[in-house]
């Protein structure tokens, strides 16, 4: 099971500032139990986002995100729409928003930030996709995760220690994670977000709070030893 | 008002030297201090003092910043985000202050995979533009928590850049997110390809803070081919490299090096407002580049 969040509405309609017309992507994974994702939680952010002066170009449901294919497949029958929109915005854990960045050539917007995966890693190569730390920044990053790509988990730019060829100062073959940023950031024409200054991590979050915990399978065990 | 004299000399636009020195590994500071003493005390404005340079494990940078300032050296006391949390970060910024320390260099730090301690944990809660924000929070009264501190510190901030990065957009953006974020001076990446340098200079004069170009002395026409082939954003011109070459015993003495570096120094006088000199050990050249680069 992967735990997410909803976003407050401040954050997202900051990040979403420039844009108007928005096409929606949701998840019907793990994301519609924790219902930020799903056909009611998706269509009821249509709502709010529309009374907020934006347009929502369309909206689409996969079952997994997570499963870059399936998504893949999904997505290319919506081309027309989200030709038309300036993003997109995904209801879905950390690994969802990653793999709509990575097939779409548009700014993506995560509406929800990603607590803890307590098991389930997602079908795309989770571990390195998204470190659940509950700060999601893949909006601002043109939907590739530094805080698992940057061998620092920098969320203000790349570092001093890039390669000559690109790589990480850490590992031969490892590509800077901000190099790629910066490359995707200008392909869609948004440097403006690497301007940015991001507050640090806040790293509490790493650990789930309380009213998520019952959901992850040691509070169930914590759960079952209360009923008996 | 100037908080030291490297920022009161930044202020008046006048052409400032800073140099650098590392800590020892262990407790002998006899070499590092007598090195500083000898020959960079009088010439240089401010000495960089390195924190665990390259993830090595050594002295601390705020004792030995004291120290300088004990035999009448102005430190600039490095911080790098990698060995500290929030809370070590801003205390030792606090530490800093009450021990006379009034130069800050904010820098992320290196992997600590690259250094002697692999095994640790990278610590970077903050990152060289959130700790030079964090700076200012303090300056403000206040922690990063919101916190009302009992006396506020005031500090020079510097910041660092790389002019030789490829693409140097990145960099530029970073360098403009450090100004935003409080930087008043920054000290460059080794640079050696004057033209590069100029160009680099050209696209930042807009953000109108002041550049010392960073110079790392070449020892041999080894050490140079090695900077090119691994150290980012460094670049070694060729002719520069062939006159390494052409005299080995001169480079080997250091006087090609010293000579490659007050050229520069020369050149880059009308191009920005200092040079960092960075000796690796060989702080005794930096009496000779003085006087054939012309420095006051």
């Amino acid at each position: 099971m992967l735990v997410s969040e909803m976003k407050p509405d401040e954050e997202i309609l900051d990040m979403l500032e420039m844009v108007h017309s928005i096409y929606l992507v949701g998840c019907n994974g793990c994301a519609e139990v924790c219902k930020t994702g799903g056909a009611k939680a998706v269509a009821a952010y249509r709502k709010f986002l529309e009374t907020q002066d934006k347009e929502v170009s369309g909206i689409c449901n996969v079952d997994f995100l997570c499963n870059n294919v399936l998504t893949g497949t999904r997505l290319v029958r919506e081309i027309e729409p989200i030709d038309r929109s300036e993003a997109i915005l995904v209801f879905s854990c950390g690994v969802g928003v990653q793999v709509v960045g990575a097939v779409v050539d548009k700014p993506v917007f995560p509406a929800a930030n990603t607590i803890s995966m307590g098991g389930h890693f997602g079908l795309w190569p989770g571990a390195e996709k998204c470190a659940q730390c509950g700060n999601c920044v893949l909006g601002y990053t043109g939907g590739i995760c530094p805080v698992t790509g940057c061998a620092k988990s920098l969320v203000n730019g790349q570092c001093g220690g890039t390669t000559r060829g690109g790589d990480c100062e850490v590992e031969k073959g490892r590509p800077c994670a901000w190099l790629q940023i910066y490359e995707r950031l200008k392909t869609i024409d948004r440097l403006d977000l690497y301007r940015r200054i991001l507050a640090p991590q806040d790293k509490s979050k790493l650990m789930p709070g309380v009213k998520q915990r019952k959901t992850l399978y040691w509070a169930i065990d914590q759960d079952v030893k209360r009923k008996e | 008002m100037s908080v030291s004299q490297l920022q009161h000399k930044l202020e008046n636009r006048s052409f400032v030297v800073t140099g650098e020195t590392g800590p020892p590994k262990g407790t002998n500071m006899n070499q590092c201090l007598h090195r500083a003493e000898n020959h960079l005390k009088g010439r240089c404005d401010a000495v960089n003092v390195t924190d665990n340079q390259s993830a090595i494990m050594r002295t601390g940078s705020l004792a030995t910043c004291r120290l300088f300032m004990d035999r009448d050296m102005e430190p600039v006391f490095q911080m790098v985000c990698r060995d500290r949390n929030a809370i070590a970060l801003q205390s030792d910024i606090l530490s800093a202050y009450a021990l006379g320390i009034r130069n800050v260099l904010a820098l992320t730090g290196d992997h600590q995979a690259l250094g002697d301690h692999p095994q640790a944990s990278g610590v970077f809660d903050l990152d060289s533009v959130s700790l030079l924000k964090a700076l200012c929070t303090l300056e403000s009264g206040r922690d990063i928590s919101g916190n009302v501190l009992d006396g506020a510190p005031k500090f020079c901030k510097g910041a660092v850049v790389t002019p030789g990065a490829e693409p140097v957009e990145p960099q530029i953006i970073k360098m403009e997110k450090k100004v935003e974020a409080g930087a008043q001076f920054f000290q460059t990446q080794a640079v050696y390809d004057i033209k590069q340098f100029e160009t680099f200079m050209k696209r930042v004069e807009k953000f109108n803070v002041p550049v010392l170009a960073g110079q790392v002395i070449l020892k041999s026409a080894g050490m140079a081919r090695f900077l090119n082939a691994n150290v980012s954003g460094i670049n070694v011109p060729e002719h520069l490299i062939s006159k390494l070459e052409k005299d080995k015993e001169a480079a080997k003495s250091g006087q090609t090096g010293a000579r490659i570096c007050a050229d520069f120094v020369k050149e880059a006088k009308a191009m920005c407002q200092g040079v960092h000199l960075m000796t690796l050990g060989w702080d005794h050249l930096v009496p000779d580049i003085f006087e054939m680069a012309d420095l006051g």
